[in-house]
């Protein structure tokens, strides 16, 4: 199957400290490695969570793949077409098949605007309508996402945050797109409100064939609503795998670290956190200022001399499962580095010179 | 740990005056927390978990808020005290932790000197040993080259760094009562199971007892003893953790459980229909009842009282009986 969205290598840095002020005083700019050398591939109508903490890259990786954000490097294709040079007008094309859900549906939405506006606009943008014809199709989009025509009239702070994050899907969903980035979609609402959202999303994505780059640090979510999960850590992909298998065997350290610190419902007689030992040590180190090698050896419970040395590259492990890790890999277990694997770009271990 | 509890909350209730209105966002709250227990304050946005941890403290603005009830804190009532005594006791008897650690740390002063000031107020103890004591409890708690970090301000720390300092702070004079109003929202998931670990760590030890506010059940079902769920301004169920997720018996409280994505896989959440009303349109009757699937033609006029269930089990549900209502 061709992927919908293919991301080769997709790179950003970031230059902090490079204002005039301290130009003219003489001194260093340092670069933050917000997304350094990511491939991933989403098929149509698939869903890809990307999880991590924060300051992985997560959100700007979802900037990157919508050209919201530049790139520095890297390519983007969308549709088998090469989206990452292309000029604002050339792009209006894809800005109505890739769309973005935000976080907080509290100052995503214009507050002077009314609903039917905010959902009504990009219909107009894009001329998807005739003038006379958007009210219809706003409604037909309001009732999509479980709201109702009378909805179209009101504004923002009239509005509950379930609510407000419909509207924010009902824009998405205004120009008929085939990927929605959702960042953190769910992270601002109460647990009750959240799993409606939740399975709306799931609801319309069966019923238009919707794609989804799900950007969110709650596994639980990702784990409910990802057909593949991508695992980041400081700008780089550790692991990406079908949600079952990552979820069920974690290969990288830092999945299995991630894994082990959800709290989840247990039975009240024990307590994950007397068990000191399961739980990882230390803090993300600055982006600013990265350690050579493995970007998780610090923290890492199972390092070894060569991980603060080389850098591994994202290999395959087992089928569809990408893992880089210096534990896996290269004691070839009959799959070399360049195993081909199903819905993944060709060839993401030529990233690691970097 | 005695019988008496150490912390007696008696028909809590919390009142605003706002447009010659009088909103109720907590209504006749009752519950015991004995010492070294760790209890949980679970609910949505505007249960009305986090006032009834404030009021405990006397942290509500009088007006335009109005507190009544009784919080007994060892037979002594702390509504009934001027602001003068509440101040010995917060910090010494009851300690807090807020959400945004940073936020909750004065910006310009050293960190060193405000966990210093915080000891000096209740323990009568010369500066060198309190110093010393500082660095000792900042090693407590997990920070690296503490005497170092002394001297550093808050905003040189990380979230999760500063939240440790907020804990080693409360902790310095070892409370009776810890109250961590979501100590662990603002943190990325490594960092809030490191510092969980802390705060369960350090209670154990030292004996002290904690109200842990959360909307997170895995964390309630992780860090907690027992559990009061509150819905609109009302504790609803109270039970052991053991019970709370092995039989629910409040349909909010089963409810809420089913809305969690599990780790393994399944088709659907449960959800609950509709939204936690305002306290300007509360129901009459049971505040649930609207959005309750089992409802009964009474639960929407007669308010359930909150009635025992088996022993340390509570509910507030007409139809809640052992086993399944």
């Amino acid at each position: 199957m061709t992927a919908l969205l293919e991301v080769e290598n997709l790179t950003k840095h970031f230059t902090v400290g490079d204002g005039l002020v301290n130009r003219l005083a003489g001194r260093r700019s340092t670069v933050v490695r917000a997304v350094d050398g990511v491939s991933f591939a989403i098929a149509p109508a698939e869903t890809l969570g990307l999880v991590g903490e924060s300051g992985c890259g997560k959100t700007t990786t979802g900037r990157l793949v919508l050209r919201a954000v530049e790139p520095t490097a890297g390519r983007i294709r969308f549709d088998g077409e090469d989206i990452t040079a292309l000029r604002e007008r050339a792009l209006l094309p894809f800005r109505r098949r890739a769309q973005i859900v935000f976080q907080d549906p509290y100052t995503s939405l214009n507050p002077r605007m009314p609903v039917g506006r905010i959902v009504g606009e990009p219909i107009m943008v894009h001329r998807l309508a005739a003038r006379g014809a958007v009210p219809e199709r706003v409604t037909a989009l309001l009732e999509m996402v479980g709201l109702q025509r009378e909805h179209a009239g009101r504004y923002p702070h009239e509005l509950s945050g379930g609510q407000r994050q419909r509207v924010g899907i009902a824009r998405a969903l205004a120009v008929s797109p085939r990927l929605i980035v959702a960042d953190e979609a769910v992270s601002a609402l109460d647990v009750s409100v959240r799993a409606q959202i939740l399975n709306l999303l799931i609801a319309l994505r069966e019923r238009l064939g919707l794609a989804f780059l799900f950007v969110s640090h709650d596994l639980g979510v990702i784990r409910f609503i990802s057909h593949r999960v991508a695992v980041m850590y400081l700008g780089r992909l550790v692991e990406i795998a079908p949600a079952a298998e990552l979820f069920r065997r974690p290969l990288h350290p830092y999945s299995q670290a991630l894994l082990a610190a959800i709290p989840t419902v247990g039975d009240g007689r024990t307590s994950m956190f007397d068990q000191p030992g399961r739980l990882i040590e230390g803090e993300l180190p600055s982006p600013m200022n990265l350690p050579r090698g493995c970007r998780f050896a610090s923290r890492c419970p199972q390092r070894m001399a060569r991980c603060r040395e080389v850098e591994p590259a994202l290999v395959s492990a087992a089928p569809n499962h990408l893992v880089a890790c210096h534990l896996y890999g290269d004691e070839n277990n009959g799959q070399g580095a360049a195993a081909p694997v199903s819905l993944r770009p060709p060839g993401p271990e030529a990233d690691t010179a970097l | 740990m005695t019988d008496a509890p150490l912390l007696d909350v008696r028909g809590l209730t919390v009142e605003f005056e706002t447009d010659g209105e009088r909103l109720r966002a907590v209504d006749e709250v009752s519950f015991a927390v004995r010492g070294g227990e760790i209890v949980g304050l679970v609910g949505e946005s505007g249960a009305g978990k986090s006032l009834t941890s404030e009021a405990i403290l006397g942290l509500i603005p009088c007006p335009p808020g109005r507190v009544t009830g009784e919080v007994r804190l060892r037979e002594r009532n702390l509504l009934a005290l001027d602001e003068a005594a509440l101040a010995r006791i917060r910090g010494k008897d009851i300690a807090m932790i807020f959400q945004n650690p940073t936020a909750s740390l004065n910006p310009v002063f050293r960190v060193g000197d405000q966990l210093h000031e915080a000891m000096a107020l209740h323990l009568a103890e010369p500066r060198p040993t309190l110093r010393a004591r500082a660095v000792e409890i900042l090693t407590r708690v997990g920070i690296p080259s503490a005497a170092t970090r002394m001297r550093d301000y808050p905003h040189q720390f990380s979230g999760g760094m500063a939240q440790r300092v907020m804990i080693g702070m409360g902790m310095s004079c070892v409370p009776s009562l810890l109250i961590a109003d979501e100590p662990t929202t603002a943190l990325d998931v490594t960092i809030q199971a490191q510092v969980l670990a802390l705060i369960r760590r350090l209670a154990r030890e030292s004996g002290t007892a904690v109200l842990l506010v959360s909307h997170d059940l895995g964390i309630i079902s992780q860090m907690c003893d027992r559990v009061l769920v509150m819905y609109a301004g009302r504790v609803v169920e109270e039970a052991s953790i053991a019970t709370v997720f092995r039989a629910p018996a409040h349909p909010y409280t089963r409810a809420l459980i089913d809305c969690l994505p599990r780790t393994e896989a399944t088709a659907q959440l449960g959800t609950i229909v509709g939204v936690m009303p305002g306290l300007r349109a509360l129901p009459p009757g049971c505040r649930f009842h609207p959005r309750c699937p089992i409802a009964e033609p009474r639960c929407t006029k007669e308010t359930p009282a909150l009635r025992a269930l088996g022993s340390g089990h509570r509910v507030a549900c007409h139809l809640a009986s052992n086993g399944a209502p």
